[in-house]
């Protein structure tokens, strides 16, 4: 039965050619939704499917939960998108004709990372993830102004470039799969590499590391390759911004940890623990304290993720089985967490019609049922209990002290600062005088509070089989 | 075995002629036209390594990269170009001696990285490889030193054309791989021409400056 593993890349690149031809955005918007669901189905049987190794597709304990997330995420975000769009359009900011192809191309991109994160092949990954980010491309740039051309030239500018140091990379694996495989499809199968990874060729191996690093590094933010990142998310339509901050970044991430397995298991190779360390320190630092400079609320939720995928990749670069749980964990929590933030800015930004942090104000007063939902965010993103996200970052903390106390020092403190930043700027939102205009919006608070539940169950209780489930795929990134 | 070494790198040799090409000339027009040449060389190249290696589905590669490479992208391009009413525009490289010095240090960085690196593959795979890196990095170059969008994203098209040279280098790379990359950077070009006519529409030029000033403006936030 692995109909479903085709049905999670089928489903959304139909229904994107079909919602190409359908001119009305709410049609589509429906449309979008209703495939969205389907993929979440589809994604959601994946529970009950033993693992999948065929040709194109594989499927086992890592990509399986990652998944069955996108879909999750896809389909609240294109609830979510119905009304942020919706709204829009009813006010004027974007025109029908600017979101004629939007849903398709939300459908795109969807199915491109699911392909990304489902490919068995190295060079279907990769054509998954470019695919995904030149949808993200044109979607940034949708309300066409100076700042979101810019922005999306940027973003279209350096993705281009680090995807195409990627797949230089992706050559060079296949080369030194070739030295071992023979020439052929199998040199490029991701199952049949991580077999033969201890006899692969060492110095070509390294070399495609720090290609495939640069490349897909930029997609995931790290610094100092985060440039495109804050623009892209200010710039963009907020269900873009949750889009990429809640999925996209996994999704290159996830390629950067398939090629980091393959090389950690050749023992002659270098090892890429103190690289992607030193990446993941000083993307969490410098993130946290480029929070408190932050004037526009998109851009600081922005560096917030900066900040989190920086200890995500440091967490994955120290390695073990407890971090690399803990490093999965967060990864779901962050994803989670950030895009029901980004679901509660749009709506602010709805309400009091400008992205200016100084301009948003009192929103305790004049909006109560999204404060709650951005202070519950806020509190979560921050790493408080009770949310999801202080299991994984206490987790992360403690058996780093256990290991390496001084790099401990460096995490608490980079945490701290954030922490700091991020509860002051959500200190100016909600209280004070309440900044006018306070125009009405229809909010989507489904999506929002399904994500919130979500978090705060798994902070107070995982389930046995969900625990197992992590500490698999924690055991498979070795 | 020597003769088709020779024309092998004859053909690599001559798309990196062009690349360095590509960093000096300053016309538009002579821009997209060498870019043409150096796809041609690429799917002659490519040609070249499906008849010596006896691999016909590389023929395939060949010609999809001369179809959409050599003719098609540059004549979009150039109707493009003529509808910007930017045909006879002039985008000068700040400057042309030091753009050359650094080419030069990149290529033979490439040359010594992937030729140190690669001493049990082939020496057909390796040098080609290296050349192929040379590309990639000249046209990065490129895409750093130009000030104009269209120049930029033919420095997009050359670097795609290094990976594609790459890639045939590589024996026996499967196919479904190389077609869905054509694929891609047919919709990245989409994408480019879509953006080209939004920036024009906004900053009345397609000189990425205007673009800056818009950078500036938000430096801080």
């Amino acid at each position: 039965m692995n109909e479903a593993v085709y049905a999670v890349v089928g489903i959304p690149f139909l229904s994107a050619i079909l919602l190409a031809l359908i001119p009305s955005y709410r049609v589509t918007a429906l449309g979008n939704v209703l495939a969205s669901g389907l993929t979440f189905a589809a994604g959601l049987s994946f529970l009950t499917l033993p693992p999948v190794t065929e040709t194109y597709v594989i499927l086992d304990d890592l990509n399986k939960f990652f998944i069955i997330l996108n879909t999750l995420v896809g389909f609240t975000t294109s609830l979510f998108s119905r009304s942020y769009i919706g709204h829009e359009i009813a006010t004027g900011h974007l025109t029908p004709l600017f979101v004629r192809f939007y849903h398709a191309m939300f459908q795109g991109m969807m199915g491109a990372m699911n392909l990304a994160l489902l490919a068995n092949n190295i060079g279907l990954m990769w054509v998954g993830l470019e695919f995904a980010t030149l949808m993200t491309v044109i979607m940034v740039g949708i309300y066409r102004t100076p700042a979101a051309l810019e922005a999306a030239w940027k973003y279209f500018i350096l993705g281009i470039v680090g995807i195409s140091l990627a797949f230089f990379g992706t050559i060079l694996v296949y080369l030194t799969g070739q030295g071992v495989l023979g020439e052929g499809e199998a040199a490029m199968t991701w199952s049949e590499l991580i077999k033969i990874a201890p006899q692969l060729d060492a110095p070509l191996l390294n070399i495609a590391f720090i290609f495939l690093l640069v490349g897909y590094g930029t997609k995931v933010g790290l610094a100092p390759l985060h440039a495109w990142l804050p623009d892209a998310h200010a710039e963009g339509p907020t269900p873009i911004s949750a889009v990429l901050s809640g999925l996209l970044l996994n999704v290159a991430l996830f390629a950067l940890l398939r090629f980091k397995m393959l090389i950690a298991a050749n023992p002659n190779a270098l090892a890429p623990g103190p690289i992607l360390i030193t990446m993941g320190i000083v993307s969490l630092i410098f993130a946290a304290f480029m929070l408190y400079q932050r004037q526009d609320i998109k851009r600081l939720f922005a560096y917030s993720s900066i900040e989190h995928m920086g200890l995500i990749t440091f967490a994955f670069g120290l390695g073990g089985p407890l971090l690399n749980f803990a490093a999965l964990l967060h990864m779901v929590m962050h994803s989670l967490t950030k895009s029901a933030i980004f679901f509660a800015v749009g709506h602010v930004t709805q309400a009091k019609g400008t992205q200016e942090l100084s301009a948003i104000r009192g929103l305790s007063v004049s909006n109560p049922l999204l404060s709650f939902a951005l202070a519950a965010g806020v509190i979560a993103i921050s790493g408080l209990p009770p949310f999801g996200a202080f299991m994984s970052e206490f987790l992360i903390l403690t058996s780093t002290f256990a290991r390496e106390p001084l790099l401990a020092l460096a995490v608490a403190f980079g945490l701290l600062v954030a922490l700091g930043a991020l509860l002051m700027r959500l200190q100016d939102i909600l209280f004070g005088e309440p900044t006018t205009p306070n125009l009405p919006v229809s909010t989507a608070s489904a999506p929002i509070f399904v994500h919130l539940s979500l978090i705060l169950i798994a902070g107070m209780f995982l389930p046995p089989a969900v625990v197992l489930w992590f500490k698999r795929a924690a055991e498979m990134l070795g | 075995m020597t003769n088709a070494y020779d024309v092998a790198h004859f053909l690599a040799g001559m798309m990196l002629v062009c690349s360095f090409t590509l960093l000096y000339q300053d016309r538009i027009l002579a821009v997209l036209n060498t870019f043409a040449v150096q796809a041609i060389m690429l799917s002659l190249a490519v040609a070249w390594q499906g008849y010596v290696r006896n691999a016909p589905d590389l023929f395939i590669t060949a010609a999809m990269a001369f179809g959409l490479k050599g003719i098609i992208i540059p004549v979009a391009l150039n109707r493009m170009v003529e509808k910007l009413g930017i045909k006879r525009d002039v985008d000068q490289v700040v400057n042309v001696g030091v753009a050359m010095f650094l080419g030069l240090g990149l290529t033979s960085l490439a040359l010594l990285l992937v030729l140190k690196v690669t001493p049990g593959a082939a020496s057909f795979t390796r040098e080609g490889l290296a050349l192929a890196l040379a590309i990639i990095l000249l046209g990065l170059l490129q895409m750093i030193l130009r000030r104009n969008a269209v120049t930029q994203i033919v420095g997009f098209m050359s670097i795609e054309n290094g990976l594609i040279l790459a890639a045939t280098g590589a024996r026996g790379m499967p196919l479904v791989v190389e077609v869905s990359v054509a694929f891609s950077v047919l919709i990245a070009l989409f994408v480019f021409a879509v953006f080209l006519f939004r920036i024009r529409e906004r900053f009345d030029s397609v000189d990425v400056e205007s673009l800056d000033k818009v950078r500036a403006a938000r430096a801080h936030r």
